[in-house]
């Protein structure tokens, strides 16, 4: 398995990351290390077993749909970068 | 002058509270003089709470004269927190330049029982970024020195949370847990580190890493102090909905009932290349320790062991990747503004994560993509039920596992510049968490002069069972009485 550089670039946009070239030969170039390490994973016979979900032995937590008191708008907005009117601050979305 | 209480344990500072032979606020201020002498060359602290520690210090003073022998036991008792635990006002970064200056709006579960009982907060500990690291090499501020030689790593990822216990200055700290970051630190540095029953301890107000995998728990100098405190953070949190709602059982009453009869399996799996010999000879002294108490030992095999780190390596990304998702420059956080959103996110996110946060986040990134997630991601998830099973099919046959910790005692600073080197140091504390299972790291001896940690892993929710193991060992032991040459200067006890 070895990555290319359109791989890498395409990886990165999709986890949001603004790599710069340098970071991206890097980063490919240990990615495929790692990736050549996890190919154990292919030594284990899993025919027979579900994949795991959760291991506290939980299902369906339910609870009760009461309201209750929330740290409100002020405390809520308190550590963005930017704000207006009670609400967070974007540049444009759309071009 | 009060005599002086640093490096001495919970249980001793609560009795003397109690006795009345010093005060909460004396305490306080002996952790915050002995900090603020050795954290220059240590580099444990991130955000330092004075204030509010002297001000929880008077109110668990009065606490202490109102109720006596009533008051809970960390009434008064100083503390440190690793930093992805959030607290209501105070900065919490998960050691991240992408979260240099947050205040937290509220205060996490965990937190919140220690504040409940009377617990006095002296700062916050520097940790690997996120807690992504095994060396604490990987914290956006600076690294941690081992407080046994500062030359060395403390481990990570929580090494400020073992290093501040292991250099006397708070007799306890909470640290996390997703792939070893308690108990290979306390091995590293020579205390006991406690990784719960995954859902035993809620994580809400944890800053999460993988939230299948994440775990809370305590450093301490003695199991009795990790059974006091696990005590006070573990329980169900309607606030966590994978906090388990089962009864705890009590772990200090555990303690009293020794080894005699206790079936111990020795994973064959665990003893492998790679294992320092120091480590191995006192991981097995420990074991025949445990023998000559009455345990019974047999060797066991969990053939999977060797895939457990491919596994991490997938799932905890895969987690991580969208976990960390959250950091876009919106609502918290840094934010390097940019014409459009989409450019705003790319660059906030270069700007604001390090290395390895950086590195996992691709791999998640990668392994839950279109064409690669059944080849990676759910291939990982069903290898994880292998692990899974093995532990349980062993567990028939015995009642605790004993095995290292980590394989190697605390390397120098800079000796693992490759990152599949350092993933190598988790080896034998991953499969535990893949599992969900309980895990304490208890000193055993050193190597070459450096700490040596025992490893006791337990079923699902016989968290007592493993605390009650280890300490059978180190009551007969003793090793928790060694401190490191940080944790004697300046007439500690």
């Amino acid at each position: 398995m070895t990555l290319s550089r359109d791989d890498v670039a395409h990886v990165a946009l999709l986890a949001r990351l603004g790599l710069s070239g340098d970071e991206m030969e890097h980063l490919g170039s240990e990615l495929d290390a790692i990736l050549r390490a996890i190919d154990k994973l292919n030594e284990v016979d899993t025919s027979a077993v579900a994949e795991t979900a959760q291991v506290g032995g939980l299902v369906n937590v339910w609870r009760e749909d009461e309201p209750s008191e929330s740290i409100g708008a002020d405390r809520a907005l308190a550590n963005a970068p930017d704000r207006e009117d009670g609400m967070f601050r974007v540049g444009a979305i759309q071009e | 002058m009060a005599e002086s209480y640093i490096g001495r344990t919970v249980a001793e500072m609560a009795a003397a509270l109690r006795g009345g032979r010093i005060t909460a606020v004396e305490l306080a201020g002996q952790a915050i003089a002995h900090r603020d002498r050795v954290d220059g060359r240590v580099g444990a602290f991130l955000a330092r709470t004075d204030a509010m520690a002297l001000e929880q210090a008077r109110a668990a003073d009065e606490r202490i004269a109102r109720e006596g022998e009533a008051a809970p036991a960390l009434c008064g008792i100083p503390v440190a927190l690793k930093d992805v635990l959030v607290l209501e006002g105070v900065e919490t970064t998960a050691s991240s330049q992408i979260l240099k200056g947050f205040l937290p709006p509220y205060t996490g579960t965990a937190v919140r029982r220690l504040l409940d009982q009377g617990a006095v907060v002296i700062g916050k500990t520097n940790c690997d970024e996120f807690a992504m690291g095994s060396s604490n090499e990987n914290s956006s501020f600076r690294p941690v020195g081992n407080p046994w030689d500062l030359e060395r790593v403390p481990g990570g990822s929580s090494g400020g949370s073992a290093a501040v216990v292991a250099a006397g200055v708070v007799p306890y700290s909470l640290g996390t847990d997703t792939g070893g970051s308690i108990r290979q630190p306390a091995s590293l540095t020579g205390v006991v580190g406690f990784k719960p029953t995954y859902g035993r301890v809620s994580r809400y107000g944890l800053i999460a890493f993988a939230s299948s995998l994440d775990q809370i728990g305590p450093f301490t100098r003695t199991v009795e102090d990790t059974a006091l405190v696990y005590q006070a953070i573990a329980g169900h949190d309607p606030l966590d909905s994978t906090s388990s709602p089962t009864a705890v059982e009590d772990p200090v009453e555990a303690l009293r009932s020794g080894v005699e009869g206790i079936r111990l399996g020795v994973p064959r799996e665990y003893f492998v290349e790679g294992v320092e010999p120091g480590v191995r000879a006192a991981v097995e002294t420990a074991i025949e320790t445990l023998r000559s108490l009455g345990a019974s030992v047999e060797e066991v095999s969990l053939p999977s062991t060797d895939a457990g780190l491919a596994t991490y390596y997938i799932i905890a990304p895969a987690e991580c990747s969208s976990n960390l998702a959250r950091f876009d420059g919106v609502r918290f956080g840094l934010r390097v503004e940019e014409p459009s959103l989409l450019q705003t996110y790319l660059r906030s996110r270069d700007a604001g994560f390090g290395p390895e946060v950086k590195r996992r986040i691709m791999l998640g990134t990668y392994a839950l993509s279109s064409g690669y997630y059944d080849a990676y991601y759910r291939k990982a998830q069903k290898v994880r039920t292998v692990i899974a099973e093995e532990f349980d099919r062993v567990f028939e046959r015995v009642d605790a596992l004993v095995c290292p910790t980590s394989p190697t005692v605390a390397f120098p600073q800079g000796a693992r510049s490759d990152p599949l080197a350092m993933y190598l140091c988790d080896v034998l504390t991953i499969p535990v968490n893949l599992a969900g299972l309980p895990g304490i790291s208890v000193p055993c001896g050193f190597s070459e002069g450096l700490p040596v940690g025992l490893q006791v892993i337990g079923p699902r929710f016989q968290d007592a069972r493993v605390l009650r193991v280890a300490h059978a060992y180190e009551q007969a032991a003793g090793f928790t009485a060694q401190r490191s040459p940080l944790a004697l200067e300046a007439g500690a006890a």
